[in-house]
């Protein structure tokens, strides 16, 4: 039944992994000092992301964040965060590249369940949304650029 | 019914036959009834204008003002017709006081465009806090280009004018005041009546933004006595891309062109060339014609329901929400000035409008979620965003309780 399958939908978007990052982000904090910084805005939803990075070399030895958002924002960045602390940064920039992918028209949804960014996949069936999950990701990128200017999601 | 279309004392509205002469109402969304709350972005069409827009494509166009031949009068009456029951929809004294444009946002930027040719340095744009960003940014273009400088009259924490506050900065140098009818964000009705009459008392145009107001209650823009009416088509039951600027007329002769092309010229040559008559010295380029006849047929519809029923009907719906949101546990209304048309304009603790959305949508709710294309109001709340529903004279209270019922299951999931 169509009631059954749209509530069914609605709670794959807000399932308990998103919910949850969302009550309770992690890395939800400002590092003092941070090597790298960057704020990334969506005007369309005023959702305010500021991403926080602590290099040594090439390697990203702390990340943070802090954000007024949703909840798919929220549980985006703090997904996010969690993945790139103790990577390089080129491992970092690439996997910006793939989460932006994931919402590009005709992308294969993913398939593996031990996929750590699955939480998020049923947000490319809702294209107003797609934005609230990447702001954070956009937001990475420019931090890691080195870029000091807010990044926008229009 | 009287002429100008206004009813003695309203009878309440038949609202289930209303609701059949709208196809778009009548259809599942996530296999939901739906609930379309999002009037205050948008209205939705009558059958009456979704058949006179095709019946003016199949049998009636061609080009306006130019043609010798049928079809080309066909559609000059048809446009020019159009023309004639704005007149009376907004009784303007003339129809040369009736100017079709692609909706408010255009209407505005025409009289920034045109009136603002005059302004120079260290004159003064006078708007409120209230307004919607067409209010706002045309001015903004116009300070940069002319030196001019824009001022605010502040809002309380219900979304009201100080009117104290304009009183203050209404002055020597204002040259223009331009104002919301109504906030589209927070629902709040403006102090028109002293708001325009100091501005005529000091001799300043005065700009009336009815882009909210129009579709709410009946419009009398001499018994206004502004000097500028603005409204959009789309929000009214008509078509999107038509719009009206309303001027008046001792006003408008003065006033230089805007947009140049054809239409609104009467000669050109390369060493100058002469401006047509009111109106059409400010419509360049073929006009919206197929707009503004469904703006025709939307006026129409509108006036035999007649204006008044439908602002007690709706005053109504909003009485019932106020009710029901109020019994909802974290909601908090934003906007809640002792004069409001049919917006509910709210924040739930601990879930983002946007969210919200999302999920009144899956539940076949249609609101409106975000920051309304009013960023100073939403700032002034301290709100990156607030959920919005707004209330057309063809919704009813079930409408209203499905809204309710889908904010439990939010509540529910998100708590």
């Amino acid at each position: 039944m169509a009631t059954a399958a749209a509530g069914d939908k609605l709670r794959d978007l807000y399932r308990h992994t998103v919910l949850d990052h969302s009550r309770h982000p992690r890395n939800f904090r400002r590092i003092e000092g941070a090597s790298r910084e960057a704020t990334g805005h969506n005007p369309l939803c005023g959702d305010k992301v500021s991403v926080y990075l602590q290099l040594s070399g090439e390697r990203i030895v702390d990340a943070a964040f802090e954000a007024a958002g949703c909840a798919i924002c929220l549980a985006s960045a703090s997904l996010m965060t969690g993945l790139v602390a103790s990577q390089q940064v080129a491992t970092a920039l690439r996997q910006v590249d793939e989460f932006k992918a994931r919402f590009a028209a005709g992308a294969a949804a993913p398939a593996d369940p031990a996929d750590p960014l699955g939480a998020l996949a049923t947000v490319r069936e809702y294209p107003s949304r797609i934005r609230c999950a990447t702001l954070p990701w956009e937001t990475l990128r420019a931090a890691l650029a080195g870029s000091s200017a807010t990044v926008s999601t229009e | 019914m009287s002429a100008d279309g206004r009813t003695a004392a309203a009878a309440p509205l038949d609202v289930e036959r209303i609701r059949c002469d709208f196809p778009i109402l009548h259809q599942q969304i996530n296999g939901h009834r739906l609930a379309y709350l999002d009037n205050a972005a948008s209205y939705q069409r009558p059958q009456a204008v979704i058949d006179a827009i095709a019946h003016y494509y199949a049998h009636d166009h061609a080009n306006v003002h130019r043609g010798v031949h049928t079809l080309s009068h066909r559609a000059t009456d048809a446009y020019e017709g159009a023309r004639d029951k704005v007149l009376r929809f907004i009784n303007a004294a003339s129809r040369r006081e009736v100017i079709f444009t692609r909706g408010t946002t255009e209407s505005i930027n025409l009289v920034a465009g045109s009136l603002g040719q005059r302004l120079g340095a260290g004159d003064e744009i006078l708007i409120t806090h209230l307004e919607h960003h067409s209010n706002i940014v045309p001015w903004q273009l116009l300070c940069e280009r002319s030196g001019a400088v824009l001022k605010v009259v502040p809002i309380n924490e219900r979304g009201e004018l100080l009117l104290d506050r304009y009183f203050d900065l209404i002055g020597p140098r204002t040259r223009l005041v331009s104002v919301t009818q109504v906030s589209n964000a927070l629902g709040t009705v403006t102090p028109l009546a002293t708001m325009i009459a100091a501005a005529r008392e000091r001799g300043i145009p005065i700009l009336v933004d009815g882009a909210q107001g129009v579709a709410h209650q009946p419009v009398d823009v001499q018994a206004l006595g502004c000097d500028f009416y603005a409204f959009s088509g789309h929000k009214m039951c008509g078509p999107t891309g038509i719009g009206v600027l309303w001027a008046r007329e001792e006003l408008l002769a003065t006033l230089p062109p805007w947009q140049g092309g054809g239409d609104m010229i009467q000669t050109v040559s390369f060493s100058g060339s002469t401006w047509n008559d009111l109106p059409y010295r400010f419509e360049a380029g073929t006009p919206n014609i197929a707009g503004a006849v469904g703006l025709a047929a939307a006026i129409d519809y509108l006036s035999a329901i007649g204006m008044e029923a439908i602002a007690e009907h709706e005053l109504a719906l909003l009485r019932h929400a106020e009710d029901r949101l109020a019994g909802i546990a974290g909601l908090r209304l934003i906007g809640t000035a002792a004069h409001k048309v049919s917006v509910a304009s709210f924040d739930v603790a601990g879930i983002h409008p946007h969210d919200l959305g999302t999920v009144l949508d899956h539940l076949g709710v249609a609101i409106r979620a975000g920051h309304h294309c009013a960023m100073p109001v939403m700032e002034f709340f301290g709100l990156p965003g607030t959920a919005r529903a707004s209330f057309a004279f063809y919704n009813t209270r079930e409408d209203i309780d499905q809204l309710v019922d889908a904010i439990h299951q939010a509540v529910g999931m998100f708590r």
